[in-house]
This record gives structure tokens, sequence and C-alpha cells, in this order.
């Protein structure tokens, strides 16, 4: 822990609430969130659905503003922003997987890839340089003209992480990413997420499987827009749960 | 410095990459595409086919001018206020007589000559056995030729002592020379109008066919001697005059009037009971009259070009909604509003500018079908290249100005319930 606490703050949320108005009712989506994630972090966000990690999930990527409380990322307050900057903010600093991939069914993968850097400044001269050595790095290297629907499933989140990447992001943000793959599929996604955190990655991953969360090396769990429990992975009852549980002693 | 260019190539990128994008779309839905830009190619094929037309027939009027030369000037009687005079009670009240074109020459400093021309309707021409119907017979003055730039090319002209002895003697057109069967060199032969006898003096140049709205039947022609025509019965008299030069052509015009006034005792409050015209004067109302065609042509193209923006509209709605979730995320990988925008207005304008291509290609199909109508004179249609500008530009300004309201609302789109879209 005291490692930890030299390294470089990313995420600072200081007392975050998130109200939707739905009519007359107002929803508490998140209610005096508290979070600090650090360079080189690999957190997993579990809870069950309505527990508010989508909406956590929005705020940390700028998607969304909170209505209470401060977000600084990277050091910089995001809570006063003007749209155009949060659009730089995520063009240049974030990196998001969705569960559904969302590439663009016409562009190949390299066109897919260079996509963020496109809405970029200054980044014409090495943009495709840097598409194609970040496909590289997901393990795509030989699928650079194909499109989409020439994919499989896990050829094509490795696109999505790639654009993700592309922009050399300080945190990637992954929102159920093997969510629709199957388990051999997802193993492999996961294992490229582990990469990356080796390579020094920060990643935040939302899930709401267990061996997904087991993963990363700190699992945050949230309830009722509040977070109960956020432990480093060897304290967290799910992993020792899944632990005790695997008696090939799979993920130790 | 570095930052600008940077910020122009990024724009360029995104321009690029956007027009990428709406041709695979447009590739993607061609039917729908095609349909959507079909009020966009009517309008263009319309505005095009209508400018070629107008086109062709301004280059028709203009060789027209040119061929019958640029200083001439035709004058003719005319009830004040009416058109062409039809009736004869109203020929015989506003006729000319031949007397009040005597000095002429002398009062109009601007004239350089004139011939009057004296016209009895069509007679019928015979010759030994053979005879010809409809042929015109005119009687005229030797400065014809040079006005008319008729020249005789075989024989010679009228003489003083033809027109005042009122001699029976003719001109003769090629043509008729022929449909007669008479000699190649048929000078000295006679020919009867009516009763009359005439001995062909000369041939005559044929007249140039460029005469708009001319029908294309045979049309025959003999002169006599203006004076010998009254032999004939009571014609109908015009004349046409030239002036010094083409350049004062208005003076000579404003001379002829102001002398005819006089001499056909119109008093100062009285309108003129004929007119003094040249090809120039003809070539202004025909400048009105296209001006007119074009406004009125322009207006029903702006109905087509309205309803095809609609249509461009309602496909770019349909497309915003259809791709919301690719707008969610272009906007969380960082797209600003600005660059929606973009995107969504060329996809219109790219649409549009394929609708005016097509409508080009349309419109010059139809000119070429124009060009081909036999007995319409429009054969010398074509398309000018401000049209095609003009066409492209109204066809753009019409995907600007449609496709705003479906680029907004993309643009203002928010992109979690973007990403959320199904």
């Amino acid at each position: 822990m005291t490692a930890e606490r030299a390294e470089k703050l990313i995420i600072r949320l200081q007392n975050v609430t998130k109200i939707y108005k739905i009519g007359v009712e107002r929803i508490r989506a998140l209610d005096g969130i508290d979070l600090q994630v650090r360079e080189n972090e690999y957190a997993a966000v579990m809870g069950p659905s309505g527990s508010g990690k989508s909406t956590l999930m929005n705020v940390l990527g700028c998607l969304d503003r909170a209505t209470e409380g401060f977000y600084e990322l990277d050091g910089q307050d995001t809570t006063k922003m003007s749209d155009a900057a949060l659009a730089r903010i995520r063009n240049e600093r974030i990196g998001f997987v969705f569960q559904t991939f969302e590439l663009l069914g016409q562009l190949s993968a390299l066109k897919n890839v260079e996509m963020p850097l496109i809405y970029s400044r200054n980044s014409w001269r090495s943009r495709r340089k840097r598409a194609k050595s970040v496909l590289q790095r997901v393990g795509l290297a030989g699928r650079l003209k194909h499109k989409p629907n020439q994919l499989s499933g896990g050829e094509k989140q490795r696109v999505a992480i790639a654009r993700a990447l592309v922009c050399n992001p300080s945190i990637l943000l992954a929102d159920e990413p093997t969510g629709n793959l199957d388990s051999k599929t997802s193993e492999g996604i996961l294992a490229l997420f582990d990469q990356l955190h080796r390579e020094g990655q920060t990643i935040v991953i939302v899930t709401h499987e267990e061996h997904v969360a087991c993963h990363a090396k700190r699992i945050i769990h949230m309830r009722d827009g509040r977070i109960y429990s956020d432990l480093p992975i060897e304290q967290d009852f799910v992993y020792k749960t899944a632990v005790q549980n695997d008696t090939r002693g799979k993920l130790s | 410095m570095r930052a600008v260019i940077g910020a122009a190539i990024a724009f360029f990128q995104l321009f690029y990459q956007s027009v990428y994008l709406a041709l695979g779309q447009i590739w993607t839905n061609k039917t729908r595409s095609i349909l959507t830009t079909i009020g966009i190619v009517i309008g263009v094929a319309s505005v095009t086919a209508v400018i070629a037309a107008l086109s062709g027939l301004k280059a028709k009027v203009l060789t027209m001018v040119e061929t019958f030369g640029t200083n001439t000037i035709f004058i003719t009687p005319r009830q004040p206020g009416k058109g062409r005079l039809r009736q004869p009670p109203d020929w015989w009240t506003f006729r000319f007589l031949p007397e009040h074109f005597d000095g002429m020459l002398e009062h109009c400093p601007s004239v350089a000559r004139f011939s009057r021309v004296g016209g009895v309707g069509r007679r019928t021409i015979r010759a030994g056995e053979r005879s010809v119907d409809n042929v015109e017979v005119l009687g005229i003055e030797p400065a014809y030729h040079q006005i008319e730039s008729r020249p005789v090319v075989l024989g010679r002209t009228f003489s003083v002592i033809d027109d005042e002895q009122l001699r029976s003697v003719c001109l003769i057109d090629p043509k008729l020379r022929d449909e007669l069967r008479l000699d190649r060199d048929c000078i000295g032969q006679s020919i009867r109008i009516g009763h009359h006898a005439f001995v062909i003096v000369g041939v005559i140049e044929p007249q140039p066919r460029l005469e708009v709205g001319e029908s294309s039947e045979e049309y025959y022609e003999v002169f006599i001697p203006f004076r010998t025509i009254f032999k004939l019965g009571e014609p109908g008299i015009m004349a046409f005059a030239a002036s010094k030069e083409a350049s004062i052509l208005e003076e000579a015009q404003a001379e002829i009037r102001f002398f005819l006034r006089r001499t056909r005792n119109i008093k100062p409050t009285e309108l003129d009971t004929f007119r003094v015209e040249s090809l120039q004067s003809a070539l202004e109302t025909f400048n009105k009259i296209a001006l007119i065609v074009t406004l009125v042509a322009g207006g029903i193209v702006g109905i087509s070009l309205l309803v095809g923006g609609v249509g461009i509209m309602n496909i770019m709605l349909v497309s915003v909604s259809e791709r919301t979730r690719e707008i969610g995320l272009r906007k969380a990988v960082g797209a600003k509003k600005s660059a929606i925008l973009t995107q969504f207005l060329i996809e219109s304008v790219v649409l549009c500018f394929i609708g005016g291509f097509i409508g080009i290609g349309f419109g010059q199909l139809l000119t070429m079908a124009i060009a081909n109508i036999p007995k319409v004179e429009l054969d010398m249609a074509y398309i000018p290249l401000w049209a095609i500008a003009i066409s492209f530009g109204f066809a753009g300004s019409v995907g600007i100005f449609f496709g705003m309201f479906p680029a907004i609302k993309a643009a203002r789109l928010d992109p979690i319930e973007a990403l959320r879209h199904e």
C-alpha cells in the first residue's frame, strides 16, 4: 500500500452524487462516492444492476456530469468544463471499451482504430503508424484491412481495445468487455487486459462476473449508489470465495 | 502556426472521412438514396434543359442578326397599341403610301439607304406548261440587294427606267427557276404572273433559311420593280433601311420615326401608326422574353428543389436515427458537436451533389432530345458551363439548408442515451 501511494493520482472523486429526475421522482444513482485511482492500478467495479456502476463509469468517462461533488482527472478539475473541453478530455485521456464493441461496420479495423485520432489535434503525422502499432499490440497485425463482419467476436473486441488505446489514454474504462463473448474468448481478452496492466496501463473495468473481477488487483463493490467495499484483491471476499471453490487453484 | 496547420489537416481528414462515410452510407442504401435524390434530379435536369434551350435560341437569334446585318431597320405599319396588322380595314387605315418615304435619305443623315417593298401576297407563276403556286411576289428597289445581302448573281438589277416606266421585268430565285424547268441561264425568258407576262432580267441570291419559326415548306420568291407591283393590285408597303454604321442604328431609327410622323401627319399627341424596328431591338425583346421564361422556369425549379430538399431532410432524419449508436460512439471517443454536425451536413450535401450530377446527365439527354426535334429550330441548344455551376451551387445549398436540421439533431444527441439506443 505504501508503494502504491507514491504513484500518481489519476482519478479523484470527492462526494460525487448523481441525481436523475424521472418525472417528479428523484433517483440518486450515485450517492456520495469517494474514490481514488492511481497510475497503473487495475480495478474492477462490481455490483448488481441498478447499483450505480454504469453511472459511475459514465461520470469517470466524462460522458456524464456529477450533480454534486468534485471529479479530478489527471489533476484537472472536470466539473466546470465546457462540453467541447470534455470531448477533448474523452479524446485524449480516456479509452472506452464497450460490451457490444461499437465498431463501425463500413470501416476496416485500421480505420476504426484511426477514428479517435481524427478528432484529436496534432496527431495527423503519425496517425496510421500509431493505429498499426496499437493493433499489433493487441495481436491483430494481420487483420488491418478486415471489416468488422469478417472478424470474430474476440477480434472485434481487440479492435475496440486498440481504438481505446490509440490516443494513449490515462485510463482505460471497460464496461462488461466480455459480456458478449464465450468463456474461451473472454479469457483471451482478459489476458490482454493483464498484459496491458503489466505494460503500465491504468484500467477500470465494470463487471458483474466474478472470474472477470478476479483478474483485477482491486475490487470495488457498489450497492444503491454507494461503495460498500473497496479492498485489494487478496482481501476481497469474492476472491477468497473463488479461491476456496477452485480446487484446481487456477486463479492463484 | 504548426497547430493551425495541424487543425486544418485534422479538419481535412474529418472532411475526407465524412465524404468517404457518406458515400459508403449512400452505396449501402442505393435504392433509398436514388429515390431521395429524385427531386433534386428533376429540378436540376429541368433547369439545365430550360437554360440549354434558351441558350440555343439565343445563339440562333444572334446568328440570324449577324446574317441579316446588324444595321438593318424594318419599317412596318402598325395599329397603335396592337400587334402586326391582320385585318384589311386596319391595313387600309394605316398603310404606307409610296410618297411617305419621299426625301427620307435627305432628312435622315444616319440612314445609308432604303428600299420600299410592296407585296401583293402569294400568286401562281406560270412558264410554258409548268406552274408553281404560292410564290411571294415583291416589288423592290435596287437598295434592297445590299440591305438584305441578296445580290443579283446572274443578269442585272432593276434600273431607274424599269421602275419609272413600270416595266414588266423580274428577278427570280434559283429554286423557282429550277421548279419551273427554265434554263440555267434564264435571262430573257418570260414567266406569267396571273395574266401579266414578265421578262427575267436576273437571278437573285436565295434567301438564307434562318428565320425562327419558319415552316420548312418550300418558299419561292419573284421580285419586280417597286412601281410595277401596282399593276398587279394595291400592294401592302413596308420598307427596309440600313444605317451608315451599326453603332448609329438607334439614331437612324429615331430619325426615320421623326420623319415618318411628319410625312404621315401624325399629331404630337397621337401614337405612332408604324414601327421602326431592328434585329437589335428584336434581340432586346427576345432577351426580355428569355428572362421571363427563365424566371418562370426558375420558380418551377425552385418548387421541385424545395420538394427534393424535404425528401433529403426526411432521409437524413432517418439516417440520424439509424446511426444513433454511431453518433454516441463518436462522441464517446471525443467528437465535438461541430464534428458531428459537419459529418451529417457533408453527407446531405454529397447526396444532393449526386442528385445534381444525375440531374445534369438527364439535362444533357433532354437537351439532345430538344436539339433533335424537327422544325423547332433548337438545334443549337447546349448547356453552358455556368448553368452546371449554378446547378451544383443550388444542389449544395439545398443540401446545407435541408441537412441542417437533422445534423443539429445528431450533434445534440446525448452520448450515453445514444449508446444505449437499440
